[in-house]
């Protein structure tokens, strides 16, 4: 569904990627693991073309992303829930979800959409008036995805969704992708913490200082000394 | 100074006061969307208006139109102009430092005012439209005022419910709040931009409706109410549309009261120099929040 | 910059300097001498506000210290009979006050940018609208004249402070404009300099390393409020005319900014160079057009000072200390500091 050739992204003269291949098929969860600074974040923001493409190809089912403007790409599919949750605080949280169905597309799906993020997060659909700025990190966290799950989207990126919660709010973040990925999207999550992600993935990538170091099946990573001493302390 | 407060000129006074107040509060709401959005203040606001009026007057005047029309041609090539201002001047200096729109409007200040008088000289016109005024007990009330006023009303609740249930009115609310991450929304925020200024352009087209019943027409009357809209909004606290509202009420209640005792300047004295005063009690205005 | 340069720079201003001394000696019109005259005068009165507006500072009521000037001592002489070697101090220092006043409660607050600007911009309303207001008294709109006592015969009163020849003028305003030069240099090479430099750029940062914040921008605020005020007294003495919208309200505090911006704000000379360019593009237009187009003059300050603004913030002079610096780089050698 997704393929990144050879790309390289980076800010003015701060190159964060270098030559990054990668892909995601149809119905997938694949994770991108890997330390502070290797350049995660920047990988979903080229996607979503948010910083410019300075090299290499990305084409989303088939249709190429070099030239496409940012605010086009949720046309495409690609729905990217970023860093930090960014919710508009001063809107309130049914505010939040209408924005993500801003493009034409969704807005006349809007309400059959509503009602299925708040299925799946019966505590949005009782917040649904306050201010998105008012909430909790973990229920920000509920209501970004959801956000992003609006636009009814192919493929969901999802930029470190654990950070910054509490490990019991990170245990029903993680919860949360499960179920998302049983109602049959396709998943790309960046994520620091690779114990929790690695559970929830088929595959993953390692990316460090810009580069894919490696790739494989989460299982085959998990148990990859190389990743467990140096990521996962043991 | 004795004054009872029977005194039927008294509450007359009062009540123009608030009618008064109404066409303010619709003048600072297109600058207060500006700035609450853009975080630019366009220092030729009232120049804006001031080419409203005139195309009002000569479409009326010497074409013929009829006044409805010529109030929508108006409030149309106002809001066009707010687009041409942003895309031309604004755009280029919108990452500058903050003062430059402040000195880049204030070109387009004296660039409009000149062009104006070179174009339509300077002698005061007059769309020459008379309503008449109604007797409410012991008090006239121009009904130009009146309506004036009704139109005011309608156009604040019209923009609240245009920025609370449209998707476009939502999108503008947000950018204010990030403006990043409008394009994962699918939001091209020039684009929002440029809404947002032929929305601001708009509504001072419709002040420039409601002024021309109430006022003559001349190159330099922006620098008359100009100066008074922008301190209305930093009043109501820059950006926020309520304390605008309210602020332009206050405001022209000092006008007026001020006016009634002495010579119609001192209304505009005193009303500075609360001005001034609040400023320093309350620098981010009534409902202002300090950033 | 090097040894040679420097020579250079000093030759060509001690160049400069006899040839202004020179100028009224070359027997020009009156009316030659004038623009001059009002050149230089105008010059200073920029110069002035720019000791501010460097700073980040910007102020759209400059007008209200140039008609406390102005109309203080005018009218001081007017109805007390009061001589303007009295009056001027005491319009500069009230105008000194009102500085004091206005910055006080700003910079305390932290009100900067937009909000400085605008509250500035009451202010200079209110001083118009008084002016207009008390008009039994200032004349209102129609404006005033210090009550003359010179002629061609007795062409001058020191107690009164005015000339009837424009040559004598013309050295007077030179001097002062020299001054006001050289105030903007000291201010320049002060340590005020670096601490409101550094309070333009960061103002926690610099209250950290223990600079005085609200002392420092006072300072300046009354600095430039008092040396306006002159301006306005010696221009109402040298015109024997002054009107409230010449001399405060918003559309003369705004042609202070552009004449500022379009010379470069930057440069002790820019506000100088600004007051070159308003003064003979204002009556480069009227002799060009004439009466025909009136409005003219205002249509193309507006277009420059938006041009200015887009394409070249540090005006004409800024732009050409930034082009002599590129090239003057050489390695080892210093480049040039602003103000230099």
């Amino acid at each position: 569904m997704l393929t990144l050739e050879n790309v390289s992204a980076g800010y003015g003269t701060f190159q964060a990627l270098f030559g990054v291949s990668l892909e995601v098929r149809a119905g997938e969860a694949v994770a991108v693991i890997g330390p502070n600074g290797a350049g995660k974040t920047s990988l979903l923001r080229v996607i979503s073309k948010v910083i410019a493409l300075n090299g290499g190809h990305i084409a989303m089912e088939g249709q190429s992303l070099d030239s496409v403007p940012a605010h086009r790409v949720i046309e495409l599919g690609i729905a990217h829930v970023p860093e930090h949750r960014r919710l508009f605080p001063r809107l309130t949280v049914e505010e939040n979800l209408r924005m993500g169905a801003f493009i034409n597309g969704a807005r006349s799906r809007f309400d059959e959409r509503l009602a299925f993020v708040y299925d799946l997060f019966p505590r949005m659909k009782e917040r649904r008036h306050q201010l998105a700025g008012t909430m909790s990190g973990g229920e920000q966290q509920m209501c970004a995805i959801g956000r992003g799950l609006m636009s009814g989207p192919k493929l969901l990126l999802l930029d470190e969704p654990s950070a910054g919660l509490a490990p019991v709010i990170v245990q029903q973040v993680f919860d949360l992708v499960r179920r998302i990925r049983q109602e049959g999207y396709t998943v790309l999550i960046v994520e620091q913490n690779i114990q929790q992600v690695l559970k929830v993935v088929d595959r993953a990538y390692l990316l460090e200082v810009g580069r894919i170091k490696m790739s494989g099946a989460s299982r085959e990573l998990l148990e990859n000394d190389e990743v467990r001493r140096a990521y996962i302390g043991l | 100074m004795e004054f009872s407060l029977l005194d039927p000129f008294l509450w007359e006074t009062v009540i123009q006061g608030l009618l008064f107040g109404g066409v303010l509060a619709l003048l600072s709401l297109g600058l207060n969307i500006i700035f609450g959005v853009i975080d630019v203040v366009w220092i030729c606001y009232a120049e804006l208006i001031m080419l409203g009026m005139y195309t009002i007057y000569f479409l009326y005047t010497d074409f013929g139109v009829p006044l409805p029309l010529a109030f929508l041609a108006g409030i149309l090539v106002v809001a066009a102009l707010g687009a041409l201002l942003h895309h031309l001047v604004i755009r280029p200096i919108l990452h500058t430092e903050p003062i430059n729109q402040l000195l880049v409007t204030g070109g387009v200040l004296f660039f409009l005012q000149g062009l104006a008088t070179m174009l339509f000289s300077v002698e005061f016109r007059n769309l020459g439209v008379s309503f008449g005024s109604v007797e409410v007990g012991e008090m006239y009330l121009p009904i130009s005022r009146i309506i004036a006023f009704s139109v005011s009303i309608v156009a604040v609740v019209a923009l609240w419910l245009f920025l609370k249930k449209t998707y476009l009115g939502t999108a503008i609310r947000a950018i204010s709040q990030d403006r990043d991450v409008m394009p994962l929304m699918g939001v091209s925020p020039r684009r929002i931009y440029l809404v947002t200024s032929a929305l601001g352009g708009g509504l001072a087209g419709l002040g420039a409706c409601l002024l021309v019943l109430l006022y003559d027409i001349h190159p330099a009357i922006g620098l008359t109410f100009g100066p008074i809209t922008f301190m209305v909004c930093v009043l109501g606290g820059l950006g926020n549309m309520i304390g605008g509202f309210i602020a332009a009420f206050i405001f022209a209640e000092f006008i007026a009261l001020g006016g009634f005792y002495a010579e119609v300047e001192w209304g505009y004295v005193r009303a500075f120099v609360f001005f001034i005063v609040m400023m320093f009690i309350r620098p981010q205005g009534i409902l202002g929040s300090k950033s | 910059m090097d040894a040679s340069t420097s020579r250079n720079v000093m030759i060509l201003k001690g160049v400069g300097l006899a040839a202004i001394l020179a100028f009224p000696l070359l027997g020009f019109s009156d009316y030659i001498l004038h623009i001059a005259i009002s050149i230089l005068l105008w010059g200073f009165v920029y110069t002035s506000w720019s000791v501010m507006g460097r700073f980040g500072l910007v102020s759209l009521g400059h007008g209200a210290f140039l008609g406390i000037g102005a109309y203080g001592t005018t009218m001081l002489w007017n109805l007390a009979g009061l001589t303007p070697w009295v009056g001027i101090p005491l319009s500069v220092l009230a105008s000194a006050i009102l500085g004091l006043l206005i910055g006080l409660p700003c910079f305390r607050f932290r009100i900067t940018g937009h909000y400085f600007a605008l509250v500035t911009l009451a202010l200079t309303e209110v001083a118009r609208l008084l002016i207009v207001a008390l008009r039994d008294t200032t004349g209102g709109s129609l404006g005033v004249t210090p009550n003359g006592v010179v002629s061609p015969e007795d062409p001058v009163s020191l107690y009164a402070l005015q000339f009837a020849s424009k040559t004598v003028w013309f050295y007077i305003i030179f001097a002062v404009w020299l001054v006001g030069l050289l105030i903007w240099r000291a201010i320049d090479r002060s340590m005020m300099r670096y601490a409101m430099e550094a309070i333009s750029q960061e103002e926690d940062a610099a209250a950290s390393l223990g600079v005085h914040v609200t002392r420092t921008k006072l300072t300046v605020t009354v600095i430039s409020a008092a040396m306006t005020a002159f301006g306005g007294a010696v221009y109402g003495q040298y015109q024997q005319y002054i009107n409230p919208e010449t001399v405060s309200g918003i559309a003369i505090s705004l042609q202070i900014v552009f004449a500022v911006i379009a010379g470069g704000m930057f440069v002790q000379l820019g506000p100088s160079v600004g007051a070159v360019i308003t003064l003979l593009l204002g009556e480069g237009l009227r002799l060009g057009f004439g009466h025909q187009f009136h409005g003219l003059d205002v249509t193309v300050y507006g277009l420059m000072l938006v041009l200015f603004i887009i394409y070249m913030p540090r005006g004409v002079l800024g732009k050409a200390v930034e082009v002599m610096a590129a090239r003057g780089s050489r390695p080892g050698s210093p480049s040039p500091q602003p103000g230099e």
